[in-house]
């Protein structure tokens, strides 16, 4: 019980410090939308030659933009760390290894109020103007909602293993690069997944990148058989908060605190 | 003009001491870029013309853009970088110093990596330009100058704005990022008033439409007049003057957050 009131707490404090820069959050919101809306023009010219692509209508096309415009910022798509990457640098993160608290779920639950809040910040508008500028469909499944809460939970769990990466590598500069390359592209915020040629699609389809905004996209769309997707998704939000836990524990014994 | 030099060199050796962090990005940035091609590319799998356009046009179009907006961002991008100098008080001390703080804050932290960028949009128009006929290639240099002007200005507003708005500094990114995302593909794409908007109110249109047109030997699909595709160079002097003009007015209004 005092653990859920500690977790809850933490969850305010994510909301609470990502809200005190709303300004930013409006501008960010702002840019992803006129990103949607020159994304949609090249979507529908695409969609106006080649009806059906992918199994979408133009409508679909156009929801699946809007959407996974609004999905940057709880996501987090650019493949940002997280927070306490600045701790490793300083070296303060040998207090956090040593909490009461995991620093799995401690920052799991200031990362899920960090997503509430953007998602009311980042997310709303790109879907509202969408469906204000452009046709959209409305949501199919009724699951969308938890697909969308997984699909913050595999993000998560995939930053807290590139940030806590820098635990061994001295420059962590070139682990986020290649992190939001991996994620920007394989995710289906460059193209739909669907459009990707053979292989290519396979590989997209199966990585945890797709679980982040494909999945929940098309949750929304109802075009999937709703419970393998989430099983799908499911089995990479374990998978990588289990190799979050044990690599927290292997940097356990590698951080070294010098006394003095 | 010595100055920027000089600063601007001065940031390239610093960041060449990192030798393994420097090659890093300069790859990332080259790579990060290519991804727009490759979604280009997979466009291309599914349809052979794109809002009237074939693979190596729609090519050239992302390659002038590109070459265009990379040496802009090289060369004055850091601009935008603004909002943090001001929220942390440096550019306070760059206002003082007998430097222009316009020269300051564009060689500030020069980015020699962004070469990447630079090489990979110079390749991708490498291979668009059997598109452009003998005759015609003179047009080539005159729209990248242009591009570069207009988004050295488009960077210039964004950060003016940033005076006003201190909280708020990626809004400018709608319109730097946001306008060498538009000029990747045929404006054709586009909706006629959003190609309007960007033909009389930002003259995006400007920065590889418009010339493109010409070079291609096309007529404009939203029946704008013919002599458009030759006022990139008043276009660029325009903006440029709107942009210097905004700056001025930034720096005069600017009052220091006292940190």
């Amino acid at each position: 019980m005092a653990d859920f009131v500690l977790y809850l707490r933490l969850f305010q404090y994510g909301f609470r410090r990502h809200s005190t820069y709303l300004a930013a959050a409006l501008a960010g919101a702002f840019t992803n939308t006129v990103f949607g809306v020159l994304r949609a023009y090249v979507l529908i010219a695409l969609w106006e030659a080649r009806p059906g692509l992918a199994g979408y209508t133009i409508a679909e096309a156009v929801t699946f933009c809007f959407l996974t415009q609004g999905f940057i910022g709880p996501m987090q798509v650019f493949g940002r760390g997280l927070s306490f990457g600045d701790r490793i640098r300083s070296g303060d993160i040998a207090f956090d290894l040593v909490r009461p608290a995991p620093l799995l779920l401690w920052s799991l639950a200031e990362d899920l109020g960090r997503a509430a809040y953007l998602t009311l910040a980042r997310s709303l508008p790109p879907s509202i103007a969408g469906a204000v500028m452009f046709t959209m469909v409305a949501p199919v499944s009724p699951w969308f909602a938890l697909s969308f809460v997984l699909g913050i939970v595999v993000s998560f769990g995939w930053r807290y293993l590139v940030t806590l990466a820098a635990c061994w590598t001295t420059d962590d500069r070139g682990m986020h690069t290649l992190s939001s390359l991996l994620t920007f592209f394989f995710s289906g915020m460059v193209l739909p997944l669907g459009l990707f040629p053979g292989w290519l699609r396979t590989v997209a389809e199966a990585s945890p990148f797709a679980a982040m905004v494909q999945v929940p996209a098309d949750m929304w769309l109802g075009a999937d058989p709703p419970f393998s997707s989430l099983a799908f998704q499911l089995f990479w939000a374990v998978a990588l908060l289990g190799l979050g836990a044990l690599l927290t524990v292997a940097a356990r014994r590698k951080v070294v605190v010098q006394g003095g | 003009m010595g100055d920027y030099l000089l600063l601007a060199w001065t940031w390239v050796r610093a960041s060449a001491q990192y030798r393994t962090s420097f090659a890093v990005s300069i790859i990332s940035s080259f790579a990060i870029n290519a991804l727009d091609v490759i979604a280009i590319g997979i466009v291309f799998t599914h349809v052979t013309t794109l809002g009237g356009f074939s693979l190596r046009e729609v090519m050239f179009l992302y390659g002038t853009g590109g070459v265009s907006f990379a040496l802009a961002d090289m060369l004055f991008g850091n601009i935008e970088r603004l909002s943090q100098h001001i929220r942390a008080g440096t550019f306070d001390t760059m206002l003082i110093r007998p430097v222009s703080p316009f020269v300051q804050m564009a060689a500030d932290g020069f980015g020699a990596h962004r070469i990447g960028r630079l090489a990979q949009a110079a390749i991708v128009l490498g291979l668009a330009l059997p598109v452009v006929p003998w005759s015609r290639a003179w047009m080539v240099p005159v729209m990248i100058v242009c591009g570069v002007v207009i988004f050295t200005a488009v960077f210039t507003l964004g950060a003016a704005l940033q005076f006003v708005l201190v909280d708020a500094p990626e809004l400018a990114n709608a319109f730097t990022y946001g306008g060498v995302t538009l000029t990747q593909y045929p404006l054709s794409v586009y909706g006629g008033q959003l190609v309007r908007g960007v033909t009389y109110i930002v003259p995006l249109a400007f920065v590889n439409w418009q010339p493109a047109l010409y070079v291609l030997g096309r007529p404009d699909p939203f029946g704008l007049p013919g002599w458009l595709r030759f006022a990139a160079p008043l276009a660029a002097l325009l903006l440029a003057g709107v942009a210097a003009l905004a700056w001025r007015a930034g720096i005069r209004r600017y009052r220091s957050t006292g940190s």
